[in-house]
């Protein structure tokens, strides 16, 4: 047998070296010395997530964020990879006395890409493309009621609110600046960021060159661009050979090794803001029961799955909040592992023996691996889990908006989003009516400091009652070539600010 | 052969009119609703609405599928749902990649499975025979995915000769780095689909060295190559020829696997991502220019068979 596979492999090497000569077409550049950074060096960035358009309130997933945020478009508040909202296209605001009016003053000598400059009037047409009837935007529903945005001069957008909502600015960092006069973007751009759009090929790569008229800080590398894969494995080896500088976010944790044992590369553990979720419809029996809830909670064993799962990286965060949201707490003491806990609290909860229940399992990964994880768990305290695999379709409309499940596993990717356990109606169906008192009261609060703390509360409480027993966080895993520096680590919200990457 | 041609290109085209009401039926049939594809987790039952409206997955059936024909009547294909992008122009760009990689797989299979499957043939009771025998059972076994990771890992990693995947931005206008790109991913196909044809042309072969005119030519003086060449490769050819055109058209849409692991953009992975985001312009458009490609293919090997044995050509006068 042996012979044959090397007769096999002899013939494939033949054939291929011989193609190879007839290809050859000069070698690729040498290596320029290390820590010099080339201004003109173009960065090349791997990565698994191509938008579907270029426009993000029309559906353009998580790629058109990482590529264009702050890239391409700039909002008038920017969110930084560690989680701080900072000013950009604005310079500042003011907010009336009962808290229902903003007025936001513009930066000075800021241009579009096709050379207009930015007034008012695009700012204004930027926030009602967002609400508009045929937006796709996940913020829609987020963002707060808007009353009427009134644009007193070139320079001033004023927006009253129907109600009071501290996170509004926070919420503006969504909101890209368009031109108003650019007709639909989802083939192209017009934005005020420091690159603009070269060209985009679909299925491969979409390139940035750097936008000469940029009002701030030019960036500090030549362009950059984005190829996009769909196999983890291929983006890997094209970190390897060189084709690409950086992965902005890791997905195979077997090829980690690989790159934490070479000196020529970094591997980055940075925070995400993804959180895997087994969410229960706590509308249905059992999972109508706190004490049932707790019990699966304790019985799962986090750490272990963790660890099989992502190796050293990752976190466990005991409840919806991310660390780079501002009212983190460690809560992952609140349903520890314990198995005779749990055992106790299904005897309490008059489930002595067990029960059975289905849990509604994405087909993707990590999620048909995790569901066999919980099954086994969960069969130490006498519950049966029968595994359903449904596509992520038929989970949007079965589980999400039919909200016929009992359990299921779901990754929730945006940061903030513990807010959604105020509102009873969600697919998870977590009703206390103190915690929906405390995020309506959060997100009416005077103070980002008043804010917190009720937040802070809610995830306390969401914890104790065991809404959902949050698995672990994400890592976010950016794996780079020691050639580059300046790049974003903690990719909120799928961002990748590419602008301040050196690379030599 | 005029008459064969002209009845062969319409049934060519009714087939093509029946497949595109078939492959359009079967999309909506498939669970699941476009418009869920387009929103994330947190959008309004308005934003569906808006959604379904927006793509036209509201209107009746009959209504969408006389859009289509309408369109493609004047050879567009329509926009995705997705990008709202047209789809012609990225089927065609995608072409630009997957019909290269097609043949010169093809090309290059050929050219290793007819002489390596003669050979086998004619040395069939020998050492060599045998192996290639085995040789090529085992290429049949061994995933292309599989092989195409070996390549990877033996001339991209470490003798640093080819790229690991990808296709220049550019594309073909630079052409030197669309053919580097391409080398890999045709010599994985081509050994792939050379294993399978190599045991066809053997079998091919043997059946006509057994054969009683070939036995009578030798007998009559001809050498062993002579006999074969004026009277045996025709008759292995045709066989092989409809094998062929089988291969060449399950290489066209088979190529997925091999696009992923290189990273290629071809036709394969715009048919997998239109399926994941239930694009239906997208699939609809993908599935029409693959039918249509498939029963060219047909067509001319077909024509090819008549072409190499004149008694395909008379149509019940003799046996």
């Amino acid at each position: 047998m042996k012979k044959q596979r090397i007769a096999l492999l002899g013939a494939t090497l033949a054939a291929a070296v011989a193609l190879a000569a007839c290809g050859s077409s000069g070698g690729s550049s040498a290596g320029t010395p290390a820590n010099a950074a080339d201004a003109n060096a173009v960065v090349q960035v791997g990565s698994l997530y191509e938008p579907q358009n270029l426009d993000n309130t029309g559906g353009g997933g998580q790629g058109v964020t990482e590529a264009f945020n702050g890239n391409v478009y700039e909002g008038l508040y920017r969110l930084t990879d560690d989680g701080k909202v900072e000013p950009l296209l604005a310079t500042g605001n003011t907010v009336s006395a009962d808290g229902l009016t903003y007025t936001f003053t513009l930066r000075d000598g800021v241009k579009f890409h096709s050379g207009k400059a930015l007034t008012s009037a695009d700012v204004k047409y930027s926030i009602e493309k967002v609400l508009a009837p045929d937006s796709k935007s996940a913020r829609k529903s987020s963002f707060p009621e808007i009353k009427q945005i009134t644009t007193p001069d070139p320079k001033t957008v004023t927006v009253t609110l129907a109600t009071r909502s501290i996170s509004f600015v926070y919420n503006l960092s969504y909101v890209w600046i368009i031109n108003d006069q650019s007709g639909s973007i989802a083939s192209k751009e017009d934005g005020t960021g420091p690159y603009q759009l070269d060209s985009w090929k679909r299925g491969s790569t979409l390139t940035l060159k750097k936008f000469a008229d940029y009002w701030g800080t030019p960036a500090t590398n030549g362009g950059v661009v984005f190829h996009y894969f769909t196999d983890g494995s291929a983006l890997d080896n094209a970190l390897l050979t060189n084709a690409v500088d950086v992965v902005t976010s890791e997905q195979n944790p077997d090829a980690l090794p690989q790159f934490s044992d070479n000196p020529a590369y970094k591997v980055n553990d940075g925070k995400s803001t993804t959180k895997l979720l087994l969410a229960f419809n706590d509308r249905v029996a059992p999972f109508n029961n706190t004490q049932v809830r707790k019990a699966i909670s304790s019985a799962i064993d986090n750490k272990k799955l963790l660890q099989s799962i992502w190796g050293d990286h990752g976190t466990l965060i005991g409840s919806m909040v991310p660390p780079t949201d501002p009212w983190y707490t460690d809560l992952t003491g609140v349903n520890p592992y314990n198995v005779d806990t749990a055992k106790q609290l299904l005897t309490q909860a008059g489930y002595p023996n067990g029960f059975s229940f289905t849990l509604d399992t994405p087909n993707y990964d990590p999620h048909p691996t995790v569901a066999t994880f919980v099954k086994s768990e969960l069969a130490k305290v006498g519950i049966t889990v029968n595994i359903n695999v449904i596509t992520s379709d038929q989970w949007y409309t079965k589980v999400y908006q039919n909200k016929d499940f009992q359990a299921t596993l779901q990754e929730h990717v945006n940061d903030r989003d513990i807010v959604w356990y105020g509102d009873p109606t969600f697919y998870w169906g977590y009703n206390n009516p103190q915690v929906t008192d405390w995020v309506k009261q959060a997100e009416q609060a005077p103070t980002e400091e008043q804010q917190t703390e009720l937040l802070k509360k809610v995830n306390q409480q969401i914890a104790q009652d065991a809404a959902s027993d949050w698995l672990y966080l994400y890592p976010q895993i950016v794996v780079a070539s020691t050639k580059i520096s300046g790049y974003p680590v903690n990719g909120l919200n799928s961002q990748f600010f590419a602008y301040g990457i050196k690379k030599g | 052969m005029t008459r064969y041609l002209v009845r062969r290109a319409a049934l060519l085209a009714g087939t093509l009119v029946l497949a595109s009401v078939v492959l359009f039926l079967l999309l909506r049939l498939l669970p699941g609703d476009p418009a869920n594809a387009l929103l994330s987790v947190g959008a309004t039952p308005d934003q569906v609405a808006a959604a379904r409206h927006q793509i036209g997955t509201d209107r009746p059936l009959p209504a969408q599928f006389v859009h289509w024909i309408g369109q493609l009547a004047t050879l567009h294909f329509g926009n995705s749902f997705v990008s709202s992008l047209p789809v012609g122009p990225e089927i065609v760009s995608r072409l630009s990649v997957t019909v290269p990689l097609t043949l010169a797989a093809f090309v290059l299979a050929v050219v290793i499975a007819v002489p390596v499957g003669f050979l086998a043939a004619h040395k069939s009771h020998t050492w060599y025979g045998g192996l290639v025998g085995v040789v090529s059972q085992l290429g049949i076994a061994v995933p292309a995915f599989w092989l195409g990771l070996i390549l990877v890992w033996i001339f991209a990693l470490r003798l640093r000769t080819l790229p690991a995947g990808g296709f220049p931005p550019d594309g073909w206008s630079t052409p030197g780095d669309a053919i580097r790109a391409l080398i890999l991913p045709v010599v994985t196909v081509a050994l792939v689909m050379a294993a399978s044809l190599i045991r066809y042309v053997r079998s091919a072969t043997l059946d006509v060295l057994g054969s009683d005119h070939l036995r009578t030519a030798r007998a009559l003086g001809s050498s062993f190559l002579g006999a074969m060449w004026r009277h045996g490769l025709r008759n292995a050819a045709v066989p092989v020829v409809s094998v062929l055109g089988i291969e060449l058209a399950t290489t066209f849409l088979g190529a997925v696997v091999i696009e992923s692991v290189f990273a290629l953009p071809g036709l394969g992975s715009m048919l997998v991502r239109g399926i994941a985001q239930h694009d239906y312009p997208v699939i609809q458009g993908v599935l029409f220019v693959s039918t249509f490609a498939v029963l060219v293919v047909g067509f001319l090997s077909d024509v090819a068979q008549r072409l190499i044995d004149p008694r395909l050509r008379v149509s019940g006068a003799r046996r």
